[in-house]
């Protein structure tokens, strides 16, 4: 069961307009991780998603690539990324969810990883290889017993039927990507993409859903959150990071930007 | 002992289909597709058609008597250098290119290493009528360029892959990423034995050709299908898998695995996976992965592009688990040597992939009744600049 308490659970009940910020853990600096988070919170950032830096993160579009490299090169690992996670933790009340691929949670363990999310006070995982078959015959009881909620993504390719399995074996939110791509920012969604929200929207899932994947400002967070519960920004923020000179400020004014209407 | 691959896309604990959700459409019509559409005849007659007519097969089974005489055993080569476009690979991009069309998509997309793939998927797309990007790492676009143009010649554009050593495992991170950005119109032809199931079945299938020709040439060779040895390159693979594919239940006939040591096992610069590998998950499989204890890809080495890629398939990671395949390996120097050894007693310059396997001849304990198969699965051309750096010849 998932324990009633998790914080994620709380935060998505029937709220709306919610933002979600992903960054990755140990970018810029290696000892960033908690500072960004606890910028994140004091601005009204929702839901904070840390990412697991890996070597080849196929899914991702360059600006993340890069994060996770530099990140890497900084010496970011997973045992020091649950460090800091549970040092933000001890400072901040809001979500926390970890995006990273599958080899080196399992190179840690699945199950001492579980343990060790749990502990660092991790609400949920979002782990794009790790397919959902395998994830429901093999570690959902695990996650489950710690109270991490699992995070599955759909696609405009998805099919209706495999969103409904999707739907029945999750219990955050569903994060719909956008557009058939990688991760990137762009400026505005296209009608197609529209179309995808609104279908999602007619089909009265049980869960939620956040669109991420190419929202970047304060007109695709808009238009985001009114199809969906809210929205997940990632390359925008790391290219901001990435720039940035003075990282509290310039947190601030970027969710201000994004939230502004 | 199964050999197969299971209904869940797994090779005893390797396998299976770990790719992002975007992914999964296309992954899962090719699974639920693909064993119904290679088995039915339409196909088959075109693909072996095409293999006889296109591709010159069967490659000769040729009996080296001046190399059988230096390791004291009898030795064969399988001659895929000798098919059209210089390499196995084509084996692949034949049945891969028929079975595109038949899932109605237009555009192909490819990775590749020492551009052998590369050329073999830019020559089917051009025999086809069809649109080919091909992604291959910077490093490989410099060290095998007669290939690079020789792809652009047939129309590809080959696009470079710019992240990590800027090798194999890069390029086919882009290939990856490419799909993930146009899944409906687009197929990608992978080249070896690796990638979500059910690329390295079906790459395995199209590659048994090789085998199935092995035995019928030797039976009347020899007088029966079964060498003491059947000794192949691996990379990902593939060149293995189809000189393997159809002995693999003969237990009598002991498999060789022939892997990049690169610099030397131990020196950090190496490709060897088997020997520096843990079980992992990269590009849509679970396998033999070099790695960190933190689960980061270890960037592999080898002189040879077509080898040097830090995992092998899921099939070799459970043929080496259950000891049915023995791996050795071959350093840069190891192989170059067996290479111009091989020029100068049988007059073939192999491809420096190839040349690994011919190295390890001298690492077997041989005897003169042994009857050894040798894959060679290619030829040296795209290498020349390699071998004439290397010089010592
Ligand atoms: C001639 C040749 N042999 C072997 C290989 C290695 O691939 P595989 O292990 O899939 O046969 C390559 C790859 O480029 C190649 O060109």
């Amino acid at each position: 069961m998932v324990a009633t308490e998790n914080r994620l659970t709380k935060a998505l009940a029937g709220k709306r307009d919610l933002l979600a910020v992903y960054y990755t853990a140990g970018f810029p600096a290696l000892n960033d991780t908690v500072a960004i988070g606890e910028s994140l919170a004091e601005n009204g950032v929702d839901i904070i998603e840390i990412g697991i830096p890996f070597s080849d993160p196929v899914a991702d579009g360059p600006v993340i690539q890069a994060s996770n490299k530099v990140a890497l090169d900084n010496g970011m690992n997973l045992r020091t990324l649950l460090e800091q996670v549970k040092a933000l933790r001890s400072k901040i009340e809001t979500p926390i969810v970890l995006m990273g691929y599958f080899n080196p949670v399992l190179q840690f363990g699945v199950g001492r990883f579980c343990i060790a999310a749990a502990d660092a006070g991790v609400d949920g995982l979002i782990i794009p290889d790790l397919p959902l078959t395998e994830y429901v015959e093999l570690y959902k009881e695990k996650f489950e017993q710690h109270g991490l909620i699992n995070i599955s993504l759909i696609s405009p390719t998805t099919s209706e039927e495999r969103i409904r399995n999707i739907d029945d074996n999750s219990s955050g939110f569903i994060y719909a990507v956008s557009a058939s791509s990688t991760t990137g920012a762009k400026k505005e969604f296209g009608d197609e993409q529209i179309e995808y929200f609104k279908r999602l929207q007619s089909m009265k899932l049980k869960n939620p859903f956040l669109i991420g994947f190419g929202i970047s400002n304060a007109s695709t967070f808009k238009t985001a959150s009114q199809h969906g519960a809210g929205a997940i920004i990632g390359s925008a923020f790391i290219a901001m990071l990435q720039s940035s000179t003075d990282l509290k400020n310039d947190i601030r004014d970027f969710i201000k930007s994004i939230k502004t209407s | 002992m199964n050999y197969k691959v299971d209904e869940r896309g797994y090779y005893g604990q390797f396998g299976g289909a770990f790719i992002p959700e975007m992914l999964y459409p296309n992954v899962e019509e090719l699974r639920s597709r693909y064993l119904d559409i290679i088995s039915a005849d339409d196909f088959k007659n075109e693909f072996h058609h095409l293999l006889k007519t296109y591709v010159g097969r069967p490659t000769p089974l040729y009996f080296a008597s001046r190399l059988s005489e230096k390791y004291n055993a009898k030795i064969y080569l399988k001659r895929e250098d000798l098919c059209h476009t210089g390499a196995h690979k084509v084996n692949n991009t034949v049945g891969q290119i028929i079975l595109a069309k038949h899932l109605g998509k237009q555009k192909i997309i490819a990775e590749t290493g020492a551009g052998q793939h590369g050329v073999a998927t830019a020559t089917v797309c051009a025999l086809m009528g069809l649109e080919c990007v091909v992604y291959m790492g910077k490093l490989d676009m410099e060290r095998q360029r007669p290939n690079v143009e020789r792809m652009r010649i047939l129309g590809a554009t080959v696009i470079p892959a710019e992240s990590g050593n800027m090798t194999l495992k890069d390029a086919t991170n882009e290939a990856m990423r490419h799909w993930i950005n146009h899944p409906q119109d687009t197929h990608y032809i992978i080249g070896s034995v690796v990638g979500p199931h059910p690329y390295p079945d079906m790459v395995a299938r199209f590659q048994s050709v090789i085998s199935e020709e092995i035995k019928k040439q030797l039976s009347s060779e020899i007088g029966n299908p079964y060498p003491d040895y059947v000794v192949a390159c691996v990379g990902g693979g593939s060149n293995a898998a189809g000189a393997f594919y159809h002995y693999v239940e003969d237990e009598h006939v002991s498999l060789i695995g022939v892997e990049a040591a690169g610099k030397g096992v131990d020196t950090g610069e190496s490709a060897a996976t088997t020997a520096l590998g843990k079980p992992g998950v990269l590009h849509g499989s679970k396998t033999l992965l070099m790695q960190t204890d933190d689960g980061q890809v270890i960037e592999p080495y080898s002189i040879s592009a077509g080898l040097d890629y830090p995992g092998i398939g899921p099939w070799h990671a459970h043929l080496f688990e259950t000891g049915r395949c023995t791996f050795l390996n071959a350093t840069d120097d190891e192989a170059m040597e067996a290479g111009v050894l091989l020029s100068r007693l049988e007059g073939i310059i192999p491809a420096i992939e190839s040349a690994h396997a011919i190295a390890a001849l001298g690492k077997m304990d041989l005897d003169d009744e042994d009857v050894v198969v040798v894959n060679l699965s290619g030829r040296g051309d795209k290498d020349l600049e390699t071998y004439i750096r290397w010089g010592k010849y």
